[in-house]
């Protein structure tokens, strides 16, 4: 597992994808946050990093596909499966390395918003005027909801030897479960059950955390999301011994 | 006994691949395994290593069933697939010592062992570059070092010299014979020069069923019995004409008044059809002896009747 993901790893080091998906998630987020005055901070007034934990999602639906849609689809093409299936690995040290490899990369561009944190302590008044647990908290979601979003991505990098095909298909799926379930929770055939409804959606889950409070079901939640598609994944892998 | 091939059979969709073929390789032999485009080749060697699953029938590698343990199978197999898939963004140093930590060889070893490959393989010019760098042949070099990396029991290589130009065909080949000695290696071709130059052993494949398992000396006199002499008329004669002269097996339309003529064993029939053109008044414009060869062999196992 760990020989997978050190290869995928480097091997987004290597190409551009990597300096790419940090500099526009980045350049993205910097500019969201500090310099358009319609969601900037500064504008804003609050001492708040809601317009990161809000946005950041969406652009996270174009971006994490983007890193992993190349991770089976390019193998599958390339006829490299047969090389990794025909040397000692168990299916899941594939599936985990690559899943790994796209989440780590996701956490690199994440790491350097910590100065965002860092900014606003500083100019908050007085200084530290910060609501620290719901921050924290909302780092967690998006580090779930990113792992969700890479486990969405591997997916579907997987029905499809098309990396293109492998993008649409992850960014659909992954803003269906963001914010699909949310919208359709309001048609009212099902009204009776919305919140059933809008609680399969990740917003749900999401917007809980960012409250700064870590609900294991939500926890349990994103967990079960990842599994379940790295499972359908496994599945598929599987498929080639039918 | 090094790997082994049990009533293996293969069906995909309606199309049966392989159909109860059964065969043994023992250690330190290296066999030739022939056969057209689309005879089973691939599909064997796919499932000795593990990639598809057989329909029924098995396949031990050094007693491991690859069904059952093909962890252990492919710790001990090296296996160059067809095509020759690499990662081409990788360095060549990078992809080698990737496929080694695969094998879970330890560090200094892993150094040590691409440090070997590298050599051995012939790559020390090209040790720097990126596989998308490399030619053809290098490539190839490069797959073949990959599946050798971990020092592999069993070698099972599909068609390693597809593509190669002649001098890259005779530095592949006396790589192949150097690494095999103490090890199994099967390798599939459809270069006959290959086999002669390589195999104790051949096994030909043709539509999924095994049509020759023997030594290349064994098959090359089985053939070699029967003489094969190519005749050319100016005017007419018949297939029928030819079959009815004294000592003639069967003969064979090649084009126009060309025949390929089989003679009955131990017979020269070199005179016979001379006297027979001479009594017909017919004028002869080529009378000539086939050699037996390797290809003549292959083509008539594996078509059933004799080449043209």
């Amino acid at each position: 597992m760990l020989q997978v993901l050190t290869k995928e790893f480097s091997s987004f080091l290597n190409s551009l994808v990597a300096y790419v998906v940090i500099g526009v998630f980045l350049v993205g987020m910097g500019l969201l946050v500090w310099v358009f005055p319609d969601t900037s901070v500064l504008d804003y007034g609050f001492a708040d990093m809601e317009t990161l934990f809000s946005l950041g999602p969406y652009v996270f639906i174009f971006l994490i596909p983007a890193i992993t849609m190349r991770s089976f689809a390019e193998e599958w093409k390339s006829g490299t499966m047969e090389l990794l299936f025909t040397k000692p690995l168990r299916d899941w040290d594939i599936i985990l390395g690559k899943f790994l490899a796209g989440f780590f990369l996701v956490l690199f561009a994440l790491v350097p918003t910590f100065i965002y944190y860092y900014s606003l302590y500083t100019l908050g008044n007085p200084v530290g005027n910060l609501d620290t647990p719901g921050i924290i908290g909302s780092y967690i979601g998006l580090i779930l909801l990113a792992a969700t979003f890479c486990s969405v991505g591997i997916f579907s990098s997987c029905i499809t030897p098309n990396q293109i095909v492998a993008f649409i298909v992850a960014s659909f799926l992954c803003f269906l479960l963001f914010s699909g379930f949310d919208s359709v929770s309001l048609i009212s055939f099902w009204s009776a059950n919305s919140l059933l409804v809008k609680q399969l959606g990740i917003l749900y889950h999401y917007e809980s955390m960012s409250r700064g409070q870590i609900d294991t079901r939500d926890v349990i939640y994103f967990l079960s999301i990842i599994f379940l598609m790295l499972s359908i994944t496994k599945l598929i892998l599987g498929t080639r011994q039918w | 006994m090094s790997l082994e091939v049990k009533n293996l059979t293969k069906i995909y969709g309606n199309q049966k691949a392989l159909d109860n073929i059964s065969f043994k390789v023992n250690r330190g032999e290296i066999v030739g395994f022939l056969g057209p485009n689309g005879a089973g080749k691939s599909s064997t060697m796919k499932i000795a290593t593990g990639y598809l699953p057989p329909t029924s029938g098995q396949v031990l590698v050094n007693g491991y069933d690859v069904a059952e343990q093909p962890m252990k199978v492919k710790q001990i197999t090296g296996y160059l697939p067809e095509h020759n898939p690499l990662y081409l963004d990788l360095y060549v140093r990078e992809y080698l010592s990737f496929i080694g930590g695969l094998y879970g060889l330890s560090k200094t070893a892993l150094k040590h062992r691409v440090e070997e490959m590298i050599e051995l393989c012939g790559l020390t010019q090209e040790q720097n570059k990126t596989i998308d760098a490399l030619s053809k042949g290098y490539r190839q070099r490069v797959g073949l070092a990959q599946a050798l990396i971990h020092d592999p029991q069993v070698l099972i290589l599909d068609e390693p010299t597809s593509g190669l130009d002649p001098n890259q065909l005779v530095e592949i080949r006396k790589l192949i014979k150097a690494v095999s000695r103490n090890k199994t290696v099967i390798f599939s071709t459809h270069i006959m020069q290959e086999v002669q130059a390589l195999c104790d052993r051949v096994v030909v494949i043709n539509k999924g069923e095994i049509v020759a398992d023997d030594s290349l000396d064994n098959l090359l006199r089985q053939q070699g019995k029967m003489a094969t002499i190519v005749v050319e008329f100016e005017g007419n004669v018949t297939r029928e004409q030819l079959k009815a002269l004294e000592g003639v097996e069967d003969a064979f339309v090649v084009e126009g008044f060309k025949f390929r003529v089989h003679a009955k064993e131990g017979i020269d029939l070199r005179p016979e059809i001379f006297r027979f053109a001479a009594d017909n008044k017919l004028s002869l414009v080529g009378l000539k002896q086939e050699e037996s060869s390797l290809e003549n062999v292959f083509q008539g196992l594996t078509t059933g009747n004799v080449p043209s």
